[in-house]
């Protein structure tokens, strides 16, 4: 394992006033090869106009035997989603 | 030398330095030592053929035989090639392709900008889309010449290596003679004796940081340019490149 490059997670924004989007992982020696490695692995099909790298060791996570106390509660609380609002058309997506 | 012979000589130059080096970076594909290395060689492979288009379009217009630019590509044998011998070597390890890269994306990338003020606006549109690939094939040789240079002994042995082979080819690049001549004229091209210093201080720059030594000597392996005697690599290069074409004459997709 000592010979392997760190994994870098990749967030592309597709187009401007979009968010960046995780498209991915590789690998590579450092921020400004994995920034390089994206750019030809994720956007050779013009898929993008912004890169972002974030070594995988960074990224905090979730424990997926937490999401009994962590997601159910939300479940049954359906007055939270604005479904009870009529919403005039003008307003337009949302 | 009429300057459509000279204009068309030019072009045959530019075109074959990257069919060749596309063809030959193309035979990573599936073998890099990773996958990320591998697209990346795939895509400036594609870059490199996508430029050849262009340069052998034109110069099958210039021409004016009616060839187009696959014509040019699949149907001339070894002597009638005009790239420069450094293109054709073989690939030999990851870092000889990738040293091999570097000193042809810093010429490529010099050569290419004073092509962006040429008198014949076409031979400028096609520097003006192949520079900003270049640029990039250039950042990147350069990042991994670096890399693998200053990086373990053994890469740095390596790398050193490569550069002493490939360093003798480096000369040719920079020959200028009729055809040269006639496109500084006609303000078409620069001479390329002229782009030497630029190239010596971004080459040095980089390989300094590489902490490579470059060889002391200028001797310059020469030939392919003028198409007086390739490698015997190109050949073999040839053989695998036009077969298809050779075997069933016209093929189409």
């Amino acid at each position: 394992m000592k010979n392997e490059w760190p994994l870098w997670e990749i967030f592309i924004r597709g187009q401007h006033g979009m968010s960046h989007r995780h498209v991915g992982s590789l690998h590579a020696p450092d921020a400004e090869m994995a920034i390089k490695n994206a750019r030809d692995v994720y956007t050779r099909r013009n898929e993008g106009v912004s890169i972002w790298v974030v070594e995988a060791r960074h990224i905090s996570a979730t424990a997926p035997g937490d999401k009994g106390p962590l997601f159910e509660p939300s479940e049954s609380k359906v007055y939270r989603h604005p479904t009870f609002f009529d919403i005039p058309e003008e307003v337009g997506a949302m | 030398m009429t300057r459509d012979e000279a204009f068309l000589q030019f072009l045959l130059r530019m075109g074959d330095n990257t069919l060749i080096l596309g063809h030959r970076v193309s035979e990573w594909c599936g073998h890099a030592p990773v996958l990320e290395e591998d697209i990346a060689l795939a895509n400036t492979a594609l870059d490199l053929i996508g430029q050849t288009q262009m340069w052998l379009g034109l110069a099958g217009e210039v021409q004016g035989e009616g060839k187009s630019a696959d014509d040019l590509a699949f149907l001339r044998d070894v002597w009638d090639f005009r790239n420069v011998l450094l293109v054709e070597v073989p690939n030999g390890d990851f870092g000889r392709t990738l040293m091999r890269q570097f000193l042809f994306d810093a010429w490529h990338s010099i050569m290419l900008g004073r092509l962006l003020k040429s008198s014949d606006e076409r031979v400028a549109a096609i520097a003006e889309k192949a520079s900003k690939e270049v640029a990039y094939h250039l950042e990147r040789s350069g990042d991994t010449v670096v890399g693998l240079g200053d990086g373990t002994e053994e890469s740095h042995k390596r790398m050193q290596e490569a550069l002493d082979y490939l360093w003798p080819y480096v000369g040719e690049m920079f020959a200028s003679d009729e055809v040269d001549a006639e496109m500084v004229a006609a303000g078409i091209a620069p001479d390329p004796t002229g782009l030497r210093e630029e190239y010596d201080a971004l080459v040095g720059k980089v390989l300094g940081e590489a902490t490579l030594t470059i060889p002391d000597s200028r001797f310059a392996h020469k030939g392919g340019r003028d198409g007086r005697m390739h490698t015997e690599h190109l050949g073999h290069l040839l053989t695998e490149m036009q077969w298809l074409q050779r075997a069933y004459p016209g093929a189409t997709w």
